[in-house]
């Protein structure tokens, strides 16, 4: 009698776990519905040309992300681009270079800077980085790179390049302690092999660290990039929020996420806010599937680990 | 000549493991650098802004010096709480699923939500809130804020106390199970009490984290300048507020957004670094 008593208070508790796990799955299905649903009147009327269409202009009615997307492409693939060989650096200066006491200091260093709210970055970025950009790295670049199209024009602070910079200080942390502990999962004996060979110690970096960790460097970059893509207030404090696909690195655009911010509380006109939705749903699937991306990677890695 | 060639192709290597040893070096202070910065501006600025109106008052009428910003300050608490309140026992129950029954497919597919879901922007948590919440009561309120909040803590929350629970070593549960203990009592008696100050770190976590998150609050508790403890209407928060005043051409308003944004740092990164002392603390002693 007592057993059967416990075996179906047992099957309960079993029941309540598996009906709140449930439901947590359940809401993230609820908020792709959601978002579904709200941006319906926009995905009906412009259909996937949405996506194609360059001009934003809400007064008129006329709503296409282009400009958006490729604010919120550019600005991330500019961050990676800087992020990506400086966290691979730092990754391997705390794995290889640094005693084991020093390498948990400076690990914990640039932990602390995924801690910072983006809001204290954005705050930085309008107040030092803008001005830093405007008066010494644009100008530099203009010297010395300014027969390229991307680095003609006016600087003013704020655009593409500060608000490229500040993601890639948001994302270096998150990319260089990925590839910290795929750097640690490489085997003792492959480096010690290395050395063997007669290897110096970058020959033994590139040939036992580096290339058996390619899968894993590059999840570190999908992931580091699902951050770029979503990030928000720092991009819309620094961006300039101008709707303008250009060449120049130094002029103000727009991302995703940030004419959501800027827009959405204004937005009254129903088609107004179902374009935005409908861009929130599409920064949700591009987030999503380069998080799916980089997880599905991982998987791989870990099977041949 | 082949000698000669020898030591020169030697000494090319060389060269190269020191270049390669100085630009990691170099990289490492280029991660470093604008952490000090940030820090040194938020610190210099803001603490040389700070002043004990600063947590007493209100804010002042545009144009006026002085005026704080307590109603920011409590309403940060307030929604954090909110959140809190919503996040924690669905996470820990989560938390709770996942390590104990880790094989089942059900618990796969949690771990690749909790996965996928802390990977959602957080300016898409804000539209969800926003309209699942502000658009059935027709009002923007902290409560939505709340539910905002909980969106970002909850896979925090699932993934830490998973960890934590993990770490509760399988002769414990054998020995309640021997004593004939049903499972459930084995779990709330002996791994959820034993772990409990480790779960708290967990959730301080997440606060920590949630804390600082401005865009999901935009549209969801919106922000007012005057007190309020109202969960059903629009109530300040410090990120918000440190957005409005950063963006604002006032001077005195880019003053306190400083001092404020000093508030928020010393806030978040004492949590952090408490909680990452704790956990890194429980997972060399493996917990018991």
């Amino acid at each position: 009698m007592f057993k059967l008593n416990s075996k179906t208070q047992d099957s309960l508790l079993f029941y309540i776990l598996r009906f709140i796990s449930l439901l947590v799955i359940f809401l993230l299905l609820f908020i792709i519905f959601i978002l579904f649903k709200s941006a319906w009147p926009s995905i009906s009327q412009n259909g996937i040309g949405f996506i194609f269409k360059t001009e934003w202009n809400p007064v008129e009615q006329h709503f296409g992300a282009l400009a958006f997307i490729f604010g919120t492409l550019i600005t991330s693939f500019l961050a990676l681009l800087i992020a990506t060989p400086v966290s691979i650096f730092v990754a391997l200066f705390i794995s290889e270079y640094l005693p084991k006491s020093a390498s948990r200091i400076l690990s914990l260093l640039v932990e602390m800077v995924a801690a910072i709210p983006s809001i204290v970055f954005g705050l930085f970025g309008i107040f030092y980085l803008a001005p830093m950009v405007r008066d010494s790295f644009s100008p530099f670049l203009k010297t010395y790179l300014g027969f390229l199209p991307f680095f003609q024009g006016p600087s003013f602070g704020i655009g593409i390049l500060t608000a490229s910079l500040i993601l890639a200080i948001m994302i270096i942390p998150t990319v260089t302690s990925i590839c910290r502990s795929v750097f640690e999962l490489i085997p003792k004996h492959q480096k010690e092999a290395a050395y063997a060979l007669g290897s110096t110690k970058f020959e033994m970096i590139k040939l036992a660290v580096l290339s058996p960790s390619i899968s894993g460097i590059s999840s570190a970059v999908v992931l580091g990039l699902g951050r770029a893509l979503g990030e928000t207030m720092a991009v819309t404090m620094l961006i300039g929020n101008s709707p303008n696909i250009t060449k120049s690195i130094f002029a103000p655009a727009a991302t995703m996420a940030s004419v959501m911010a800027n827009e959405y509380t204004d937005a009254n006109n129903p088609q107004h806010v179902a374009s935005l939705c409908y861009l929130a749903l599409l920064l949700f699937l591009i987030t999503f599937l380069s998080n799916l991306f980089a997880k599905s990677i991982v998987k791989n890695f870990s099977k041949m680990g | 000549m082949s000698l000669k060639i020898k030591i020169n192709y030697r000494l090319f290597r060389e060269i190269k493991t020191q270049l390669f040893k100085l630009v990691t070096i170099l990289s490492a202070i280029a991660v470093i650098l604008p952490l000090l910065l940030i820090l040194k501006f938020v610190f210099v600025q803001g603490a040389g802004s700070l002043n004990l109106s600063f947590f007493t008052e209100l804010p002042k009428p545009v144009g006026e010096v002085g005026g704080g910003m307590k109603h920011a300050i409590i309403g940060t608490i307030v929604i954090v709480m909110i959140g809190a309140m919503i996040a924690v026992p669905i996470g820990i129950t989560c938390g709770i699923y996942l390590s104990e029954f880790s094989k089942s497919k059900l618990s796969k597919t949690l771990k690749l939500t909790v996965d996928l879901m802390s990977g959602i922007p957080s300016i898409v948590i804000g539209i969800f809130a926003y309209l699942i919440v502000v658009v059935p009561m027709k009002s923007f309120s902290a409560f939505a804020g709340g539910v905002a909040l909980s969106i970002i803590m909850l896979p925090i929350i699932i993934k830490t106390s998973e960890e934590i629970l993990k770490l509760v070593p399988n002769h414990l549960r054998e020995a309640g199970l021997a004593l004939g203990l049903p499972r459930w009592k084995v779990i709330l008696f002996i791994i959820l009490k034993g772990s409990i100050a480790n779960l708290l770190t967990g959730i301080i976590l997440a606060i920590s984290r949630a804390a600082g998150e401005t865009a999901p609050l935009l549209f969801t508790a919106f922000g007012n300048m005057y007190m309020s403890y109202d969960i059903k209407s629009p109530m300040a928060t410090l990120p918000v507020q440190i957005y409005t005043y950063a963006i604002s051409p006032f001077k005195d308003w880019q003053r306190q957004a400083w001092a404020g944004a000093f508030i928020l740092m010393v806030l978040i990164l004492a949590m952090n670094l408490f909680a990452r002392f704790i956990l890194t603390k429980i997972k060399d002693k493996k917990g018991f």
